[in-house]
């Protein structure tokens, strides 16, 4: 039972739940908890991509 | 006479609200989203129990190690408790030996983490279904 994703797909799947929880437990109303889930998977998201720019060029 | 059954009023219903507090924190780290669920807040029971459930099972599968109860490294006794964070799921998988074989692959290191922060998430959810509960959030 060995489920091979990739590094991308994985830190996706990470950023997706990890906002769904802060939305619903940072937030009071149902509409600041969908705005504030999808600002954190944003800055999921736009943190990954930044940090794997500085790995490439690291490694270039 | 009429304050102090007034009085014993607020007590009682005090003490109840205590009482579902606790419940709430209990059943939310045993079972994610319970807390809630509990509280008739069914939408966001169901997501935290689809959220934290899908974290922990996607994390075994990836081949992640479970932490056992220790007192050698502080990393692994860290990574116990975060585990332990999920309630039953931690436990009903440990009884189970899941996560017991050696790591072989890379993505294991992420399962790990998968499932130490589906721990930690839940015990905020837990702790989020207790303030809904004593009537610090609406």
């Amino acid at each position: 039972m060995n489920l091979a994703l990739s590094h991308f797909t994985t830190v996706i799947l990470f950023a997706i739940f990890a906002s769904i929880i802060f939305g619903i437990t940072q937030r009071s109303s149902p509409r600041a908890m969908v705005r504030y889930g999808a600002y954190c998977f944003a800055l999921f998201l736009a943190a990954v991509v930044a940090a794997s720019w500085v790995m490439y060029f690291i490694r270039h | 006479m009429m304050a102090q059954r007034e009085d014993a009023a607020k007590k009682t219903a005090d003490s109840k609200t205590n009482r579902l507090g606790y419940m709430a924190l209990i059943a939310g780290w045993l079972i994610p989203g319970a807390g809630h669920l509990l509280l008739k807040r069914w939408v966001r029971g169901a997501l935290i129990l689809a959220s934290i459930s899908c974290m922990f099972v996607l994390g075994i599968m990836m081949g992640a190690r479970l932490y056992a109860p220790n007192t050698a490294d502080l990393l692994d006794m860290l990574g116990f408790l975060g585990d332990l964070g999920s309630g039953l799921l931690y436990l009903v998988g440990h009884g189970l030996g899941l996560g017991q074989a050696p790591v072989q692959v890379v993505t294991a290191d992420y399962g790990a983490k998968f499932v130490v922060v589906a721990g930690l998430l839940n015990l905020i959810a837990a702790v989020d279904a207790h303030s809904i509960a004593v009537g610090r959030k609406p």
